[in-house]
């Protein structure tokens, strides 16, 4: 153990790897100082195994309906959130519906901050009218209530779950841009990067090879905080009946399922609120420690 | 930059101009991009524009008729200018729903959202900012570990189940609060008939026709969404003010009040106040914006008959002029509101002047 502590903390790297890999050390010692960051990361944590592993977390089959379990109160022996007005056990749906939201979750994290990232390190890197018309067009994006124009391109494009994938990402990734311009515009004119053209790469080797990689951080800091906001924005769409449809057990329909019988039996749309709440309150107090750990411009107490 | 200091009072005045001037062309432009976006929303829409209105057992001749009215024969670009220049006139077309004009549909709905959102954003602003300023005065206390913690709540909060919570508790159990709508059906009824309408917001509207019993019955209706829409304003205003603050906190002149011997109070609520407000204008606004959008799930819990219920009943009845002329008209006062701070914000402060 105490060898490999060296080896994270050496001043003098041999490789590249235990470069890195002692950066990641040093950042996670600072991350665990911050016992908010870590409930999050536990709460995330808990998220991930309980997708991965949902046939051994859940207690009934998610889909099976049983007209004479409906409604049971939280505490039912063998149904201990209750069941919903299918006789579903709400806990085995909470668990499935995990995976819908880490479905979602990925989705968008794959297109909307590439899309950002392409947009922005373009925009920074030409400069002159590519800049303007990308970031006009950004600001344009950006000055939109993302809800409203989620709801109206899922109006559109028909509810589900891809077409609301594709919703939010569209509205998701202005943000990007605006972060992955400015990082780019610091490191267009230094050094490292006249070396690379002057030895011959072209523009699109340039930017993806070697301005991306400088904007990572602060794209990765972005992501873990707009991660709670596009669990939200999903719920929100799957509660209005726009998003996933059902049987399916997303968070937002199964509270919109149980809204009908919301005063006599609570439970059926309290549980599934408490999942996204827990869940987007563990990725904001993730991205909250996150930024306050790898990014140093940030407020420090 | 280095002339800044060095100019003299009319080009200041010039400059505050050009200021202006050049936001309200961004403004311009980004409406524009908003029309753009919504027309081609409209045009690549599965639903036939035509059918809807005529009907299934309508004949081609009618079919073609009604296209024609609708100017669906003129090439695209065309046919985006109209839609630009009746959206400039106020012309947002005819509900499929109601054959009423969106706009003036909009214009009676919107009152209750604006009531409702100016509303959450008064509580979120009389509680974020002193919370705020609590918590940057004492870093690291439980004052504001509970302020951070609170606030961050807000954030990850389903303003949706927040809202079934609020009314299975505050309604359900404890009685405390009105339930959906804006008042009781008597006091409706009293609402449409004997009293005089001002301005739409029912607040208002109660107050200066003198029925008192009707205010307090809207008061206790509208305190309920209100209050969840202003713990979610909160939770971001707090959050800026406390960062803002503790930056002002840190700067020399404070130090020199200090030594001078100056109340801490007075440091704080004169001295570094009158500097972190200039940013937190553009916070407030923000928040504002923010909670017009947000009012729309928050409506459809609360049968709150404003722009979020008419987008989201369209939405249900396949009205798709009016999802989009309300998306319009939100994402216009969006816009608007967005660009004035961002003015406001140049004026007030001369180190974000160019």
């Amino acid at each position: 153990m105490t060898t490999l502590t060296a080896w994270l903390t050496d001043p003098n790297p041999k490789s590249r790897r235990q470069a890195r890999l002692g950066q990641a050390w040093l950042a996670w010692l600072r991350l665990r100082r911050n016992p908010p960051a870590v409930s999050g990361a536990l709460i995330v944590l808990v998220l991930l195994a309980l997708a991965a592993f949902a046939p051994l977390f859940a207690t009934h089959d998610p889909f099976v309906q049983n007209l004479s379990q409906r409604l049971l109160p939280p505490g039912t022996p063998g149904h201990w959130l209750g069941t919903d007005d299918f006789g579903r056990d709400i806990w085995s749906r909470i668990v499935y519906g995990a995976r819908i939201t880490l479905y979602i979750v990925t989705l968008v994290v794959v297109t909307a901050p590439v899309l950002g990232l392409l947009i922005g390190t373009i925009a920074g890197y030409f400069g002159g009218w590519v800049d303007l018309v990308l970031m006009r067009l950004t600001d344009i994006f950006l000055a939109f209530p993302r809800l409203i124009l989620a709801l109206a391109l899922v109006a559109v494009l028909g509810p589900g779950i891809i077409n609301a994938v594709l919703a939010i990402a569209l509205t998701a990734w202005p943000p990007y841009a605006r972060v992955a311009r400015a990082e780019t515009l610091t490191v267009r004119t230094s050094d490292y990067i006249a070396a690379v053209r002057l030895q011959g790469a072209g523009a699109g080797r340039i930017i993806w090879g070697h301005v991306v990689p400088m904007c990572l951080p602060s794209v990765i800091i972005r992501v873990t905080l707009d991660m709670a906001g596009v669990i939200l924005i999903a719920a929100g769409l799957g509660f209005l009946g726009l998003g996933v449809q059902p049987p399916l057990p997303e968070w937002g329909l199964m509270i919109a399922s149980g809204r009908k019988f919301l005063f006599e039996q609570w439970w059926v749309a309290t549980m599934p609120g408490l999942a996204i709440f827990t869940v987007s309150l563990g990725f904001n107090l993730l991205g909250d420690g996150l930024r306050d750990v790898l990014d140093p411009r940030s407020e420090s107490r | 930059m280095a002339s800044l200091t060095e100019t003299s009072p009319p080009s200041r005045l010039l400059s505050v101009l050009r200021q202006i001037a050049g936001g309200l062309v961004t403004l311009a432009i980004t409406l524009l991009g908003l029309l753009v976006v919504t027309f081609f929303i409209g045009r690549v829409v599965p639903i036939d524009p035509v059918l809807s209105i005529v009907g299934e057992r309508a004949t081609a001749a009618q079919y073609e008729a009604a296209r024609l009215a609708l100017g669906l024969d003129e090439p695209l670009w065309r046919q985006f200018l109209i839609y630009v220049g009746d959206a400039i006139q106020g012309d947002l077309g005819v509900s499929i729903r109601t054959r009423a004009p969106i706009a003036e549909e909009i214009a009676r709905y919107f009152p209750a959202t604006l009531e409702l959102a100016t509303l959450g954003t008064l509580i979120g602003v009389l509680v974020g900012v002193p919370a705020g300023v609590l918590a940057a005065t004492r870093p690291g206390s439980i004052a504001d570990q509970v302020v951070r913690l609170v606030g961050l709540m807000g954030y990850s909060m389903p303003v949706f189940w927040l809202g079934l919570i609020g009314l299975l508790v505050f309604y359900g159990h404890l009685g405390w609060v009105g339930g959906p709508g804006r008042l009781d059906p008597v006091y409706d009824m009293m609402m449409q008939f004997t009293l005089t309408q001002y301005t739409g917001a029912v607040l208002i509207d109660t107050a200066l026709n003198g029925a008192w019993d009707a205010f307090a019955n809207a008061v206790s209706h509208i305190i309920l969404p209100a209050g969840i829409l202003g713990y979610i304003s909160m939770a971001y205003i707090s959050r800026m003010t406390r960062s803002f603050m503790m930056n002002e906190l840190g700067q020399e002149y404070i130090t020199t009040a200090r030594i001078k011997g100056m109340p801490e109070r007075r440091v704080i609520w004169v001295h570094a106040m009158r500097n972190v407000l200039v940013p937190l204008i553009t916070v407030i606004a923000l928040s504002y914006a923010y909670l017009l959008e947000g009012a729309v799930l928050t409506e459809t819990i609360f049968a709150w008959p404003g722009l979020g219920s008419y987008i989201t009943d369209a939405l249900f009845t396949a009205d798709m002029p009016a999802v989009l002329g309300g998306t319009v008209v939100v994402g216009a006062v969006f816009v608007t509101l967005n660009m004035l701070s961002d003015i406001l914000y140049r004026v007030v402060d001369p180190r974000a002047r160019r």
